[in-house]
């Protein structure tokens, strides 16, 4: 979209008038063709089911996000190597009774490998994509999906089966050979637009007192950049000039967010770069990103939500530190971890935080939090699991264990 | 060579072809259903440039592709599909074009092309991703924990000796059900392997592996095929 440049006044980004979506320069609403092509028998709409909530997207529209019966579309980065991203979210959803569906009948987007290695096709990616809906509408449960490049990349199939009769009978001819049908959910929803969504019932659940954490925010590109209509833009945050995701809730936690130059930069994790080409992800992460945060704004954490920006951003301080002693680390946390934490999360039951590399330590500790103790404690309960007392740690027992760290 | 980029590039890394081959490509670029929404035209006002990460730490310019794709210059794409595409971090910040180009999408499409057409480029960047590409075509997860090796990531620092150390027990201390895996990152059920499978076979993508590489394929195609057979589908 174009933004016209009247509404830019002046160096330093000072504008002097508020900038405003609007209808005049808003681009198609998709939701227009769905119902055509559901009218038409093309697909099946999944409906975002009651209760949801309502929330401001970019061009002044707003966007439905369900509460519960939710079906979540795990990311396959999250679980594989940050798995306090993913339990967290769940923990949240357990600790606020909400009833949610853990599939087992999903599959990755592929779209990390896509986006790294283009060893895929159109009509490939579509059908990964729109089997994956179906399962979820098997289920009676809506598609609440994980990682940002997944909720990027679906909003791009989403455009292409909407708008591609041949794409849309390829697919819809392949997922039939499987028994599914051809289902769109009426909105496509990430998990962080539910944490968004959800924040002041999570503010109501808060054990700790987050009013003296500093955080900085990294908002991920595939959330808001691509298919940019989707995204939250909240006139409480930023005054709508950025989106509010992340940010919204980190302040509905008493949070102070502080600003920071590079904002709108990447965090360096580049697909293919981040496996095969990490000299550039390293860079990018700690000298434009890491760097600027701790000279600009010196934050106690800094919160992202999406699994390739933990990951950058968490990594990739190692090396800068070990090339350079003075190099100042910033602890690297989904927001949903930070969420989770307010609540009383144990850090290492739950948020798993002994995945994460750079030191997290004194940021617990200004939290209140014992990282000694509840590192004990995690180590107890692995014990069990060591003493074949039990096979595996369930939900019950992490909320049946002791967290005195945390008090 | 020519093109505009030509006076900023040494010697070519790639055999030269004849001019018709190029334009063969680039014909199959443009013949993507995608290519109209992701080209409108280019102001060369830079935005894209500014907004870049890979412009930042290579020789990549985003307004270089929109501009070579808008002037149709047969030669200066063959050059990119060659060079320059491998060097974007898909993060699609050049979404900020006024224009409304997608410098990133074309970028993806002339990925495509590279790889169908088993050109060298393509070869050379994926040197060492094949693993990645099996594990997320005969899995269906891309990461799975058992890939966190210190000898793989040592610039990660000692958390990931730590985790592969006590890989086993972590996992079976993770609360969801659904996570006490090593070898992929979530459970998946058999039947969901099956019509991912089902995917890969019907949509050619299984068969464009074999362009790039001929023991991955041959490997995927004989790990799916005795699921398909075990699940009693003939292909």
């Amino acid at each position: 979209m174009t933004i016209p440049v009247e509404l830019v006044n002046g160096p330093g980004r000072k504008n002097k008038k508020e900038f405003t979506f609007s209808e005049e320069h808003a681009p198609e609403d998709f939701h227009d063709h769905l119902w055509e092509l559901e009218a038409a028998g093309e697909l099946v709409v999944q409906r975002v089911p009651e209760p949801y909530l309502e929330v401001p997207v970019k061009y002044g529209r707003t966007k439905k996000v369900p509460i519960g019966q939710t079906w979540h579309h795990k990311s396959c980065g999250q679980c594989g190597h940050i798995p306090g991203y993913s339990t967290s979210i769940f923990w949240v959803n357990r600790k606020l009774g909400i009833e949610y569906n853990d599939p087992t009948d999903q599959t990755s987007c592929t779209a990390w490998n896509y986006y790294a290695s283009a060893t895929s096709n159109q009509a490939a990616q579509a059908c990964v994509a729109m089997r994956n809906f179906a399962a979820a509408y098997e289920s009676d449960h809506f598609p609440i999906i994980h990682c940002g490049t997944s909720f990027g990349h679906y909003k791009e199939v989403r455009h292409e089966i909407l708008t591609n009769a041949k794409l849309r009978a390829e697919v819809r001819e392949i997922l039939a050979s499987m028994g599914k049908p051809l289902v769109m959910p009426e909105e496509m929803i990430h998990y962080s637009e539910w944490f968004h969504a959800m924040r002041h019932d999570i503010a109501k659940h808060q054990v700790l007192d987050f009013s003296k954490i500093a955080v900085t925010v990294h908002p991920a590109c595939h959330y808001y950049k691509l298919v940019e209509g989707d995204a939250i833009y909240d006139p409480e945050v930023y005054g709508g000039q950025r989106t509010a995701i992340v940010t919204g809730l980190a302040t509905a936690l008493g949070a102070e967010v502080r600003d920071y130059s590079t904002w709108f930069d990447c965090c360096g994790f580049g697909f293919r770069h981040i496996l095969v080409q990490r000299d550039f992800s390293r860079s990018f992460a700690t000298q434009r990103k890491i760097k600027r945060m701790k000279e600009e704004a010196d934050p106690d954490v800094t919160l992202t939500h999406d699994t390739g920006c933990v990951t950058t951003l968490d990594k990739s301080q190692f090396a800068a530190k070990a090339q350079d002693k003075d190099f100042a680390t910033i602890p690297v946390l989904s927001e949903a971890q930070f969420a989770a934490l307010a609540m009383g999360a144990h850090p290492f039951l739950v948020c798993q935080l002994h995945w994460h590399a750079a030191d997290y330590k004194p940021l617990l500790e200004k939290m209140g939090i014992d990282h000694e103790k509840a590192w004990a404690e995690f180590e107890e309960q692995c014990g069990r699991l060591e003493r074949n007392e039990a096979k595996y740690l369930t939900w019950e027992d992490v909320d049946s264990a002791p967290v005195e760290a945390a008090r | 060579m020519t093109g505009i980029g030509a006076a900023f590039k040494l010697e070519p890394k790639y055999p030269e072809v004849p001019y018709e081959e190029k334009a063969r490509l680039f014909a199959e670029i443009k013949a993507d259903a995608r290519y109209d929404d992701y080209l409108y035209g280019c102001y060369e006002c830079g935005i894209c440039v500014a907004a870049c990460p890979s412009a930042r730490y290579y020789d990549f310019s985003p307004r270089r592709i929109a501009q070579a794709a808008a002037r149709e210059d047969v030669e200066l794409i063959f050059e990119q599909i060659q060079e320059d595409i491998w060097d974007c971090s898909q993060c699609f910040s050049c979404l900020r074009c006024p224009r409304g180009n997608n410098p990133g999408g074309i970028i993806t499409i002339m990925r495509e092309v590279a790889v169908n057409n088993g050109l060298d480029s393509a070869r050379e960047a994926l040197k060492g991703y094949t693993r990645i590409i099996y594990k997320i075509m005969s899995t269906g997860t891309q990461v799975s924990p058992d890939m966190l090796q210190a000898d793989a990531f040592p610039d990660w620092g000692p958390t990931v000796a730590a985790t592969s150390e006590n890989l086993e027990l972590w996992r079976r201390a993770l609360p969801p059900d659904t996570h006490h895996t090593t070898k992929t990152g979530w459970q998946i059920s058999t039947k969901t392997l099956v019509e991912l499978y089902l995917i890969w076979h019907k949509t050619g993508a299984l068969d464009l592996i074999s362009e790039l590489d001929e023991g991955l394929h041959s490997l995927l195609e004989e790990v799916m095929e005795d699921l398909l057979e075990e699940e009693g589908y003939e292909l």
